[in-house]
Order: C-alpha cells, then structure tokens, then sequence
C-alpha cells in the first residue's frame, strides 16, 4: 500500500494513519489496539492519565520504540515496515520531549545545526543560518552562544522546538512539553506551539494543559487503558464527553484547577 | 534538574556535620604544633636508632645522589617514551573494546565476549606476568617478521594490561550519559554511530577525565616494570649504579624522578574531580 491518498473529514490530505497498534513492555500492555488518522494540517491532543500510552504513542510514531503489531503510515508510505531506514524517516518527524533533552556540551547554535549537518548533509553555513532564522523567529537569537544549563527552563524547551524544526519535518510531536516547566514559563512555550499551528504545521500534541488543548486542537483524542476510548472535536470532549471514563478523568482534572468548568 | 539542585546553594556539602568554627588563624597555629611534635618525635627516634648511621650512608648520600642523577635522569627519559607511546595506543584500542562491549545487537554477541573475556582476563594478571610472557615469550618464538625488540614487547605487554582497566572506565562514562541523549539524536535522524561520535562520546569522556588521569599515574609507575625485559630506564640504571656503590641511593634517585611526574598529576586529577563536584552541586554536569 504505497498510494499516497487517503482523504479524511476535513477534506485534506492525510498525512500520519495508525492502524491496530500494539506495543507492550514485557508483560506490561501499553497500547492496546491505538487507530487514528491526521490529515496534514491538523492539530490533534491527546489527552489521558499518567501510564494511558500517550507518550509511548509519540515515541513509536519517531520509531523510537519498536512496535508488537500493527501499522504506521507517514504521507503514504508505512514505516513499520521492515528494511525501512528509520534514519530517512525520523528526519521528516520532530519530536519533542518533556526533560527538553538537548546536548548539555553544545551550544543552543551547535544543538541546533548537529542534524541538520550530520543527518541533512548541510553545509556549516547554510545550517547556521537557516538556524538563526528559525532561533529569531522564536525569540532566543541572543541565546545562540549559550550552553542549556545556562538557559531557563522555557527557553531551553523552545530551544528544543526549535532543534527539531531545524529538520523541516512535516509532522511534529510534542510530549508533554510544559510538564517540567515552572508554572510562570509555560505561556511561553504554548505561544510557540500556538505559532506552529497557525503556520500550519501537523502536529500530535501529548498534553496535561486542557485549557490549552481546547485552544487549539482541531481534535482531541482521550486514551485510556493504551486506546482511543474517544475522540471528537475539543467542545464535545469537554462539554459533553460521551465516555463515562472521560467525564471521571475530566472532573478529576477540573478539581485539580487545571481546567475551568 | 531543577528544584532539587537550586535548593543546595552551590559549593555547600549539605552532608557536613556543625562544628563549632575556630578562627583560621588558631586552626594554623594547632596544625603546625602537631606537625613538628609529629616530625620531631618520629626524627628524634630515627636519628637515635643504632643503625642510623650505616642507614644515612646507604639511602642518603648527598654525594651519591647527585653524582648519580645525571645518569638516571637520562633514562628515565626511556620512561616517559614509553609512557608516552603506550597512552596514546591505550586510549585508542580501550575506547575500540569498550564500543565492542556497548554492543547491544545480537548479532554481535562473539564481539562482545571477546571484550568481556579480554577485560576480565587482563585486569585479572598481575601486569609483571605479561611483561615477562610477551617479552620473553613472543621472541622465543623466533617468528620471522616479528620484532625481538624489547622496547617494543614491553610497551605492547604495558599496552595490552591497561587497555582492560581503561576500557572499563571508558564503559562506564559512556553508560553513564542518558538513554534520552541518544534517544533526542536518534530522533533527529542521526545515525546511531553518529548520536554516539557527537553526542554520547564527548560527554561520557568530560566525565572521565578524572579515573582515566589515575589510570595515566598508574600506568608511569609500571613503565619500570620494562625494565625486567632489558631495557636500560630510570630502575634499572639505579639498579645498576646500586650495584657499583653498594648504596640505595641510586633507587631514592630514581623514586624521586617517578614522584616529580605522579605527584602533580595526581594533584591534577584531585582538581579535577574537586570541579566536577563544585559543578554538579551547582546545577550543572
């Protein structure tokens, strides 16, 4: 199945489709049959408690984590197949982790321009400034000479976001990227993403910030016990979830403040 | 990374106990007393026991000494050759079996229990044994094309008993850095071999810089164990001068040239590893 095509709701093209993912760590089952289909453009949320597979997700989306069963398929061609070069892939798919993990022994510049040069095939130059483009657009220009320990915990995670733009990939995967930030920081990196969305970029996004998921997705996906157990647009999840398991996780999260009623 | 470090104010050893603080000067005044009441006593003993004076003439014979420097300086000269050229291949081959014994794939199980086997049989020798089996052994062996040079089996024998303790030291700072560093380069679309050229390996080797400079101090002292095999280094000239004069004074000549090049390392290293502490304490790596 190589045909590029595939056509969902919104009538644009697709660009990522999940078919019957299973992944588990030894006995423990952490996705347990996931099927989900992005069309290019779309920003899609997932929402759901600690250890309900959202972060596993992302990570087998990259290829970080082999697969058990099933099928992913980026723009038409599917990359769980074997004698796939995963390197090739990985390129077109950003991801963007919680503990931001940038290369404490380079700076922001040099963790920025490492793919780009040593996977892209970039010349210094060019990846230097296509990188000061994309470190100016999002604010840390000056921040280039510094190394991550020097830089605040929101800027390091814009420094992250930006890193794996660098690659120009046409789908980005944030995971839970303001859950390490100190509250007064995460306004900063959700600007960031709000300008990735606007800009049109496809993007998966594992988050705890409900306010901000109902922003900006297009579609917010809650999983439970390693499925999708429901998926709708963000005003019927949150207004009137069908789920009896999504209205538990959502309460809990409006009693906890993190999202107004 | 943050909270935990910010709460400790950088430089502070939280594990520390109170003590009531004396004022600096005092604190001088109590170590110098002890220090002369120590030395004195000790030199008082010394200088009063029955053989002190056959003991002096043996072991400190200014004379001696510094008719004897010269020579033992020169070949001691032989061991900082050999220290220099066996670090440089030790560096070298320990980072190659320590990548053999990173290897995860299947695939590569006989590579790595050639480097598992290797490293548990090497540490395992006393580095004298290898000394005399390589350098005796292998040119008894009257291979054609194979070098009797002894320099050359001493060095190799030095090379391959420190590779198994620097190979160690080098698994252990590559084990140390993060799966999550490896994971965010493997995610941009670096290589495997280029996630660990770039981003694992520059930081497993900042973080052993200190074992492997005592693994250096090691590595000068057993430079004498070449010796055994003929050549003529700071030991062995000692040995020699020794047996001319019957005095020890030569092997005092010869220490003293060992500490002139262990002690400041050694100093180095504890700087060292006195940075990395300041600097983890303080947040950083």
């Amino acid at each position: 199945m190589s045909v590029p095509l595939g056509v969902d709701g919104l009538g644009a093209a697709e660009a990522l489709r999940i078919e019957g993912l299973y992944k588990s760590f030894g006995k423990l089952e952490v996705l347990t049959g996931i099927d989900l289909t992005v069309a290019q453009h779309e920003v899609i949320c997932l929402i759901g408690a600690s250890g309900s597979g959202k972060s596993t997700l992302l990570r087998c989306i990259n290829l970080l984590e082999p697969i058990d069963a099933g099928r992913i398929v980026v723009d038409g061609e599917e990359i769980t197949e074997s004698g796939v070069k995963v390197d090739r892939i990985r390129r077109h798919i950003g991801i963007v982790f919680q503990a931001f993990n940038l290369f404490p022994h380079m700076s922001v510049l040099q963790n920025v321009t490492l793919a780009p040069r040593k996977a892209g095939g970039l010349s210094r130059s060019v990846a230097n400034e296509q990188a000061m483009e994309l470190l100016t657009r999002f604010g840390l220009a000056d921040k280039k000479d510094e190394y991550p320990d020097r830089l605040s915990g929101g800027q390091q995670q814009r420094a992250a976001i930006v890193r794996a733009l660098a690659m120009k990939p046409d789908i980005m995967l944030l995971d839970e990227v303001t859950s390490a930030l100190d509250p007064e920081l995460v306004a900063e990196v959700l600007d960031v993403i709000r300008e990735l969305a606007s800009a049109g970029m496809t993007m998966l996004i594992a988050t705890h910030e409900m306010g901000f998921a109902r922003d900006i997705a297009n579609r917010v996906c809650f999983l439970d016990g390693g499925r999708i157990l429901e998926e709708g647009p963000p005003d019927q999840i949150f207004r009137a979830p069908r789920e009896e398991r999504t209205r538990q996780f959502l309460d809990r999260v409006i009693q906890a403040g993190r999202l107004s009623a | 990374m943050r909270g935990a470090a910010d709460s400790v104010s950088p430089g502070a050893t939280p594990a520390r106990r109170w003590r009531p603080r004396r004022s600096r000067g005092l604190s001088v005044v109590v170590a110098l007393a002890s220090t002369v009441l120590v030395v004195g006593v000790l030199g008082y003993v010394l200088v009063n026991s029955s053989g002190w004076a056959r003991f002096q003439s043996t072991f400190f014979d200014f004379n001696a000494f510094t008719d004897d420097f010269p020579e033992i300086a020169n070949a001691f000269l032989l061991n900082i050759k050999i220290f220099l050229v066996a670090e440089v291949l030790i560096l070298a081959f320990a980072l190659l079996v320590a990548i053999m014994r990173s290897l995860r794939d299947p695939v590569f199980f006989p590579i790595r229990a050639f480097a598992v086997i290797y490293t548990d049989l090497f540490r395992g020798v006393p580095s004298v044994l290898i000394v005399f089996l390589l350098g005796f052994g292998i040119p008894s062996l009257q291979l054609k094309g194979v070098t009797k040079d002894p320099f050359a089996w001493g060095v190799a024998a030095l090379v391959i008993v420190w590779v198994a303790y620097v190979s160690e030291v080098y698994r252990a700072g590559i084990e140390s850095v993060h799966p999550s560093q490896d994971a965010a380069a493997r995610s941009l679309g670096l290589s495997g071999a280029q996630s660990f050229r770039f981003v694992v390996l520059p930081q497993a080797v900042r973080r052993i810089v200190p074992p492997l400079m005592n693994d250096f101090i090691g590595l000068q002292k057993d430079t004498a164990l070449v010796a055994f095999l003929g050549p003529v280094e700071a030991f062995r000239q000692a040995q020699i001068d020794s047996s001319a004069s019957f005095a020890f004074t030569p092997y005092l000549v010869s220490a003293c040239l060992f500490l002139a090049i262990t002690v400041p390392l050694t100093r180095l290293v504890d700087w060292l590893v006195a940075r990395d502490r300041r600097r983890s304490l303080a947040g950083a790596r």
